[in-house]
């Protein structure tokens, strides 16, 4: 139960850490020093200390939209097992749940940009909903592909101990989703090679240019969301390729903990490696990684 | 008890129209009168449905003088699911008709329009509760018919009128296979009593054209793609509160004609089940693909009611492959999910075309491109759309997801059959409900961002208002139904699972287990939501305590562009578009550019359009080139006497070659 | 030895799906080379107990030299000339040629254990795999403009036929050896042929002028 527990802290608290090593990983190929792992914490304290400009245009769906994003990403937070054995909260089909929460986070994010009506955060809004459509599928396929291969409904079994020796009878099939998943990732979450979180060009952008109204705590919120939404799918990544490494839960805990950094590791070094696709190719990219999960469960379906 | 009460309730309501003829000198008095028999009615039905429910299965028979039929109903579990939202729906938009289409300014088109509407309700009804062929294929008809006369309302337009027919021909059409259809069933069993009908095998040479025709019939009026092609039009054309009733529950008849038909049988098929499932799928990505397409408001309302009765129709497959391969979790969560979704699709749906209705009474325009900014003016609104909104994207908290996950949970159940089984084939819901799912949910951030966020694009918001007390209490009473079965899925699972068990006819112990799971399951999701509501409201909390005092206020951040226009604002069109061309293999759209020219270019302009595929470009230029086949025909031969002679003896020839060769 | 071979297998899958998404001549010739790598390692991982040893290694050296060194090289070589950087928009857009090539894969997977072969099976993922190969390659021949591209194409269906001749290479080694090596000499003179004729006639690569042409 204390581990139970403890999940949900080192989740509110570790989440913004993810980005720092992202940073320091992009830095570090830069040649440059980099700023400090805990300048995202720093940054959320920042915000949530300034006041905010509000723009003439928008009403109350402007302001409840980081708020609806952040709670909807801490609910699906309940869902995951993110590191003890098993999420706070488990029932058969909770990977529906898990996925239509994130759901209803994007909606509200979108909801927000639109009501600002500015051209460029409908932009960006339009490529959100677009791209989420499309990774919709590979996400679910990945599910479903795990379901299959642990026999199991829900995440925390999905995503347990009864991962480990379906990596010897079936591994291809599980790498298979396993890179869908990542690809799923990298593109719910707007890094490379899908969004460039750090491009300055608003026309190029999709998740940055929705939140160019939102300032002060509001923006607080957007990003705390982003780094647990980036969290969360790192948990997935994670528990998926590591399985839960071992028996021993303390001992699984630092596993999971361990993976979540070689998981911004690895972001860090594909930011740092890949330039982002021209915008016509991303669902070229996320229909492929639907291409795999399903090849992947066709392979386990045999 | 209840079989009198539901009587009673299909007399009320069919008669209620009546009133509003009978007291035409006093309009106001005359539509009040009308809509209190209605509401009463209604009300009553849905007390008879809830006791049925509860209780033993109740019916009544009486003698009727037509050959084969008998005036008997029988409301099962199946028929009280599908009475509440059928009563229901129509009886709270007769309410919103009373500020809508109010009797005293629109005169005899409300009086009409109201006579029909209680019409309709009563029609369905029957339908509903019907237990013999000759009487359901004559509540049958006089829904079609008095639907059409709905359709009708402003008969003085020419698209209401072209809407209309296409609707009369192809409810015309699916009551043909109907009549196939139960006359094929009624020599199968050897009465017209439905009664008889139940526990017939599906091996019969017979019963798989029984499933054909009753997949044309019953889908031409629920609106299966490709059979659609007769709704947006229909639905586009009706005003909104009319519209709210078919396309909330009118097409549902269509799915309880499936899962009734399909009840009859023991162990249907595996193909029975894999057709509904693949054509629900079908159905499902291409109505939200032409939703998203659409700019007319109400088609776009229409054409998601063509993906959604793709869900129901998932689930209904997914259930009937259940029954094939005898796996009772299959039966009961897709059945569950089905039904469910018809209930949760009519409370959503009813509240889209209210809203929608509230915005065209306010604006005139059911452009999405030519509003936006409505949520200063109509807050109230704005914020039931929104419910309405995020429960038909299929979004948590609300009911549409509880009806969606009972049918992904349903299709999930085919991981864990043995390698190789065919039932893994009913994989493919999850993907196909994935897509439609993100798919849903864009295409209503584009309707409501265009039309209730950002700047007026033009000058139909500018007057705009909120719609009277009438309009806005019935889209509450449904966004808190919405609310309700979404946060507290557990109340009506039990129900729905019973139902499921007397449907497939399974032993109740097996389901009971089932349910158990089910409603544990259901608890947990309620205790998410709570969460999720706590947490909005913690974060609110938190951000207002940052936030005392006033903020500035600027306009919106132009990016260094000085001088923004509302004209500038991504229209719902453009939002769409990178979605929409993936969709360029069935889509046809028309465009018509006007290009700029010259150094000082006048005029330009650019329209474009998305037809429906089916009607448009298949339909009506091959029923064209039948017509001119058939002029040329007539003009050449048909006009003499001695070939229709030639034609008169062909014909008795054929006949009687016909009756030598059987 | 069932593992390492299901992966083997299953990339040279992967590659078949790169291949359909990829846009770039240059990254599809590197991707066909990667196959061509993991295809020599097919012969190696298949051989049962040691009874063709010269052959299974003149196979796999075979394959390697030509599949994976060799025709890269020399197309590498053919495109350096013309550069052509990108493909033109090819006849079917990607999307829809993954998605039929997934569509391929899954039908592939799915039912050629019905399939009535008059040889036994070695492996059970070795003819879907053989039969994506070959799918794919007539895709890229159909949906693309490029010369270039449709070499690719007729390489990677070369390749197709290489995962199926591993059926039979314990039955007729030398057989196998020779058609497979020849059949893609074959196959790169006579595309080299059409691509330098293209080249000097319209100095442009999209065999669609080649429909302009009259007798």
């Amino acid at each position: 139960m204390t581990l139970a527990l403890l999940q949900i802290v080192a989740f509110l608290l570790g989440a913004p850490l993810l980005p720092g090593v992202i940073g320091r990983v992009k830095a570090v190929f830069a040649g440059r020093t980099g700023p400090p792992l805990l300048q995202p914490w720093r940054d959320l304290l920042r915000l949530a200390g300034k006041g905010a400009v509000f723009s003439r245009t928008t009403t109350w769906i402007f302001r409840a939209g980081p708020a609806v994003a952040l709670a909807a990403t801490l609910a699906a937070g309940l869902l995951v097992p993110l590191g003890a054995p098993a999420a706070l909260v488990r029932f058969g089909g909770d990977f529906v749940l898990f996925a239509y929460l994130l759901g209803l986070g994007r909606f509200a994010t979108v909801l927000a940009a639109l009501d600002t009506g500015s051209s460029f955060e409908g932009m960006g809004a339009a490529r959100e909903a677009t791209y989420s459509a499309v990774a919709e599928p590979a996400l679910f396929l990945g599910l479903v592909s795990l379901a299959r291969s642990t026999r199991a409904l829900d995440l925390s079994h999905m995503l347990g101990l009864q991962l480990q020796p379906v990596w010897w009878t079936d591994g291809p099939a599980l790498l298979l989703v396993a890179v869908s998943v990542f690809v799923v990732a990298l593109a719910e979450n707007a890094r490379v090679p899908v969004d460039d979180p750090s491009t300055h060009l608003e026309l190029t952008m999709i998740h940055e240019v929705m939140v160019l109204d939102h300032s002060g705590p509001d923006l607080a919120l957007i990003q705390y969301g982003a780094a647990l939404k980036l969290y969360l799918f790192g948990a997935l990544v994670v528990r998926l390729s590591l399985g839960a490494l071992a028996q021993e839960p303390w001992l699984a805990f630092a596993a999971f903990l361990g993976g979540q950094v070689l998981f911004a590791i690895a972001i860090g070094v594909v930011e740092s490696t890949m330039a982002r696709l021209r915008l016509l190719r991303v669902p070229q990219l996320l229909i492929g990684a639907s291409a795999l999960s399903a090849f992947a469960l066709v392979l386990l379906l045999r | 008890m209840s079989a009198p009460l539901i009587l009673a309730s299909v007399l009320l309501t069919s008669l209620s129209g009546g009133a509003a003829l009978a007291l035409r000198r006093r309009p106001e008095v005359g539509q009040r009168f009308a809509t209190a028999l209605l509401v009463t009615g209604a009300l009553l039905g849905i007390a008879g449905a809830l006791i049925a429910l509860g209780g033993p299965t109740p019916s009544l028979a009486f003698r009727w003088s037509t050959p084969g039929g008998a005036l008997s109903i029988r409301v099962d579990a199946l028929s009280a699911l599908f009475l509440l939202p059928i009563l229901g729906v129509p009886a709270l938009g007769s309410v919103y008709g009373l500020g809508y289409w109010p009797q005293a300014t629109r005169g005899a088109s409300s009086i009409r329009l109201q006579i029909y509407f209680g019409l309709v309700t009563g029609a369905m009804a029957l339908v509903c509760v019907s237990a013999n062929a000759i009487l359901f294929l004559a509540a049958w008809e006089v829904m079609a018919l008095a639907g059409f006369l709905l359709v009708l309302t402003e008969h003085e337009r020419p698209d209401v009128q072209r809407a209309a027919f296409v609707y009369l021909a192809a409810a015309h059409v699916g009551n043909l296979a109907l009549f196939a259809l139960f006359a094929l069933l009624g020599r199968l069993a050897g009465s017209f009593e439905f009664a008889a009908m139940a526990g017939l095998p599906a091996g019969a040479a017979a019963s798989g054209w029984i499933f054909a025709l009753a997949l044309c019939g019953f889908g031409l009026k629920a609106g299966l793609v490709p059979l659609h092609f007769w709704l947006p039009g229909a639905h586009a054309a009706a005003p909104s509160h009319v519209s709210a009733l078919m396309s909330g529950v009118l097409l549902k008849t269509g799915i309880y004609g499936i899962l009734r038909v399909t009840g009859f049988f023991d162990a249907p098929p595996p193909a029975w089940g894999a057709t509904l499932l693949a054509a629900g799928a079908a159905s499902a990505v291409l109505g939200v693909g032409f939703a998203l397409a659409q700019h007319d408001l109400k088609r776009l309302l229409a054409y998601h009611s063509v993906e959604n009765i793709g869900i129901i129709a998932m689930g209904a497959g997914l259930a009937l492959l259940g029954r094939t391969y005898a796996q009772p979790a299959l039966v009961v969560l897709g059945f569950s999910g089905a039904v469910l979704h018809v209930v949760n699709h009519a409370t959503f749906k009813g509240l889209l075309f209210l809203g929608a209705g509230a915005v065209h009474h306010a604006t005139g325009t059911r452009e999405i491109d030519h509003l936006g900014g409505l949520s200063r003016a109509m807050p109230v609104t704005a914020a039931l759309f929104l419910v309405g909104a995020t429960a038909i994207s299929g979004l948590p908290p609300l009911n549409g997801f509880a009806s969606e996950w009972l049918v992904y949970l349903g299709a999930m159940q085919a991981t864990l059959a043995p390698a190789a089984s065919p039932l893994q084939l009913a994989l493919i819901a999850v993907p196909a409900l994935a897509l439609v799912g993100g798919l849903a949910a864009a295409c209503f951030a584009k309707v409501f961002g265009a039309v209730f966020l950002g700047h007026a694009r033009s000058g139909h918001v500018a007057h705009a208002h909120e719609p009277p007390p009438a309009m806005i209490a019935p889209m509450g009473v449904l966004a808190a139904v919405c609310v309700l079965i979404g946060l507290l899925p557990v109340a009506v699972l039990p129900a729905l699972s019973a139902a499921a068990a007397e449907w497939a006819r399974l032993p109740p112990d097996v389901v009971t287990d089932l349910a158990a799971g089910g409603v544990r399951s259901a608890a947990r999701i309620s205790g998410v939501a709570a969460t999720l509501l706590l947490a909005v409201g913690a974060v609110l909390l938190w951000r207002r305590a940052r936030l005392r005092g006033p903020q500035p206020a600027a306009p919106t951040w132009g990016c260094g562009f000085a001088r923004p226009t509302a004209r500038m604002q991504y229209t719902g069109s453009s939002f769409a578009d990178s979605l929409v061309l993936r969709f360029g293999w069935v889509f046809f759209p028309k465009t018509r550019v006007v290009i700029p020219a010259g150094p000082f270019p006048r005029h330009a302009s650019f329209d474009s359009s998305v037809p429906d595929t089916v009607l448009d470009v298949v339909i009506v230029p091959a029923a064209g080139r039948g017509a001119r086949f058939a002029e040329r025909v007539r003009a050449h031969f048909i006009g003499r006497v001695q070939f229709q002679a030639l034609l008169v003896v062909l014909g008795l020839l054929t006949l009687l070659g016909w009756y030598a060769v059987w | 030895m069932r593992a390492p071979l299901d992966l083997v297998l299953v990339l040279v899958v992967l590659v078949d799906f790169f291949l359909l998404a990829s846009s770039r001549p240059k990254t599809g010739i590197r991707a066909v080379a990667v196959q061509g790598a993991l295809l020599a390692a097919l012969p190696v991982l298949l051989a049962g107990n040691g009874l063709h040893a010269v052959h299974v290694v003149a196979l796999a050296a075979g394959a390697l030299v030509v599949k994976a060194i060799a025709i890269p090289l020399l197309m590498n070589w053919a495109t350096r000339e013309s550069a052509p950087h990108r493909e033109l928009a090819p006849i079917v857009g990607y999307a829809s040629t993954l998605f039929f090539g997934a569509v391929g894969a899954a039908v592939a997977f799915t039912w050629t254990s019905d399939l009535p072969l008059p040889i036994p099976g070695r492996h059970p993922m070795l003819v879907p795999t053989a039969i994506t190969t070959a799918w794919t390659g007539l895709l890229l021949l159909m949906t693309r403009r490029k010369a270039v591209t449709q070499v690719l194409g007729f390489l990677v269906l070369e390749n197709g036929v290489f995962v199926f001749g591993q059926l039979l290479a314990d039955l007729m080694p030398v057989m196998v050896e020779a058609g497979v090596l020849l059949d893609l000499l074959a196959a790169v003179f006579v595309m080299g042929l059409v691509m330098f004729d293209l080249q000097r006639a319209f100095s442009s690569l999209d065999t669609s002028r080649l429909t302009t042409l009259k007798d």
